[in-house]
């Protein structure tokens, strides 16, 4: 019977007992990443809202994400918003069968961070 | 049981029931942000910080108002599917429903509102 013994079953391995790995990081980073743009998309949709409204209402929404906060905020997100797409990029290749095996893998894990880094840098010296 | 063809009878009874269609609209919506996201940084940028009347002007082009409501609307979209993903590995039962539902509300309305304000602005 397949209720048998249920509960008491060994688990398969897990997250917590493996060394962190590049591609596990650079995986989880991608998910962290998604997930904390909700921060700096809702600030943008603040400011339009703000702009659309009216020049009072848009010095309170400019003035908060032009202040050292919302710079900070802005500049998390303009990294975490490339590096989110680098890994998307590296998701679409993968999905097209294209190296998925551990060497290959790893050298994108590598190009997505060091490309998310000096994309960053750029857009900041551009803006 | 004999009036269903055995294709009908085996959809959806697979692990991934609707997952084939969630990783597909992933995967649209990721490949338009690919062309999106770079768009939208540069024009939302360069304007990001000047004064009210210059902002207005800004987002009267086309331009700039389009590739802003795409994003807004394409981001959001890709956001609702990402965050569901989230949810489902962390959170079960009743609360893991809550949360999809909530975070698919929030996700429509800030879209919703984004491309009001813009669509404002620009007209």
């Amino acid at each position: 019977m397949a209720d048998v013994n249920r509960g008491n079953r060994p688990l398969s391995p897990h997250l917590t007992i493996y060394r962190p790995q590049l591609t596990s990081m650079t995986s989880i980073f991608v998910r962290i990443t998604g997930n904390a743009l909700l921060l700096g998309a809702l600030l943008i949709v603040w400011w339009f809202v703000a702009a659309a409204t009216g020049p009072e209402a848009f010095a309170r929404a400019n003035g908060f994400i032009t202040s050292w906060f919302g710079d900070l905020i802005m500049f998390g997100s303009v990294w975490a918003l490339w590096y989110h797409t680098f890994g998307g990029i590296r998701h679409l290749i993968w999905d097209s069968g294209r190296m998925l095996d551990i060497e290959h893998a790893e050298t994108a894990g590598l190009v997505m961070i060091i490309a998310s880094v000096l994309v960053t840098i750029f857009t900041v010296v551009v803006i | 049981m004999a009036f269903l063809t055995d294709r009908k009878r085996a959809v959806g009874m697979g692990s991934a029931k609707s997952g084939t269609a969630h990783h597909w609209h992933m995967i649209v919506t990721s490949v338009a942000l690919v062309g999106l996201i770079p768009l939208f940084v540069f024009t939302f940028g360069a304007i990001l910080g000047s004064p009210y009347a210059e902002v207005i002007a800004y987002y009267q082009r086309p331009f700039p108002a389009i590739v802003a409501v795409l994003t807004m609307g394409v981001g959001f979209l890709h956001f609702s599917k990402g965050v569901q993903t989230l949810i489902e590995d962390y959170v079960h039962g009743l609360a893991r429903k809550a949360a999809i539902i909530g975070m698919i509300c929030l996700s429509y309305t800030a879209a919703a509102v984004a491309i009001f304000a813009i669509v404002r602005i620009a007209l």
